[in-house]
């Protein structure tokens, strides 16, 4: 039994070398462009796909979450079902998800929302809007506001839905 | 838990609906022997002549407008029709033995819907000459964020 354990313990010593050896050096994305977390997050005003008018800032004293995305974007679109049941189930604790597209075209867009069925405004993003958040050269991207307005998290790339809405929930205030 | 195992597959199946229709097509049947790695690109970019390949940029427009490839042209999406009817034009006047890089690098390598379609529409036109960049994650980070040069605008 303790011999068990103690070949455990050794597993595991030698799995932690590995993974810090392969995965702890910050990732060039980390190291990229504009450092973005931990500031407060630029604000910006669009019209989204309804024609009303989307500010950031008018959105303080909750948490945001900002997807950058796109229809051409197979990850992008698997997550997306997803943020619109977040958005049903922690709206009400002050939730708002916000998405910017990066399509050329509007149209593509309007037919992905209405075909899954996305619940919170979206709006059209290009380079400027990029620029603003650090730099958008790969979706999809999605960030963490906190209620106070700054960026918490910076995700690039398909992550861990279950880890994100923990993340998230973290931020909400607690029923 | 009935209803939801149906929803779920619902969804599954709607998601492969979308992706099987050109949304997110997953992309990477070029050659091996055809792909070119970022840092082997930089140096291309310095020579001049026949010599120095034309790169296209065959992704969305507002990505490369943030950034490209120093001297690459915009094409478009060469996942949709009008994207690849731009790069039939774009080649329709040169030598089929023009060396040609294109790169996208919207997404990951595995589910980029743009590379593939491109690389095979020349290759069908009969180009000889033609690499494809190979882009694991995104062109921010596997270009831009190494401090490869780039330029930005549309």
């Amino acid at each position: 039994m303790r011999g068990g354990r103690r070949a455990e313990r050794i597993v595991r010593y030698i799995a932690g070398i590995v993974l810090a050896a392969g995965f702890a050096r910050p990732s060039a994305a980390a190291q990229a462009l504009t450092p973005t977390t931990d500031r407060t997050a630029p604000d910006f005003s669009r019209v989204d796909l309804d024609r009303r008018e989307v500010r950031l800032e008018a959105y303080r004293g909750k948490v945001v979450l900002l997807n950058f995305w796109a229809t051409w974007c197979a990850p992008c679109l698997s997550e997306v079902p997803r943020f619109a049941e977040w958005q049903r189930k922690y709206g009400g604790r002050g939730l708002q998800i916000v998405g910017v597209s990066m399509d050329d075209d509007e149209a593509p867009v309007r037919k992905a929302c209405r075909k899954l069925k996305v619940n919170y405004p979206v709006v059209m993003g290009d380079e400027k809007l990029g620029e603003l958040f650090g730099g958008i050269l790969g979706l999809p991207v999605t960030f963490v506001i906190d209620g106070n307005g700054r960026i918490r998290f910076r995700h690039d790339g398909a992550i861990d839905l279950d880890a994100l809405e923990r993340e998230v929930r973290k931020l909400l205030p607690r029923n | 838990m009935r209803s939801g195992t149906f929803r779920a597959s619902c969804l599954l199946t709607f998601l492969c609906v979308l992706s099987g229709r050109g949304y997110g097509q997953q992309a990477p049947a070029v050659p091996s022997a055809q792909l070119l790695q970022p840092e082997e690109l930089v140096p291309l970019l310095s020579r001049s002549g026949a010599d120095r390949p034309l790169v296209f940029q065959v992704g969305p427009r507002v990505f490369y407008a943030e950034a490209h490839v120093p001297g690459s042209e915009y094409i478009g999406a060469a996942a949709q029709e009008p994207g690849l009817q731009a790069l039939r034009d774009r080649v329709k006047s040169l030598p089929h033995d023009r060396f040609i890089v294109l790169y996208c690098g919207c997404c990951p390598w595995t589910k980029c819907p743009n590379v593939r379609p491109a690389y095979q529409q020349l290759a069908s036109l009969g180009f000889s000459r033609v690499k494809v960049m190979y882009i694991a994650d995104n062109f921010g980070k596997d270009w831009v964020a190494k401090g490869y040069p780039v330029e930005k605008g549309r």
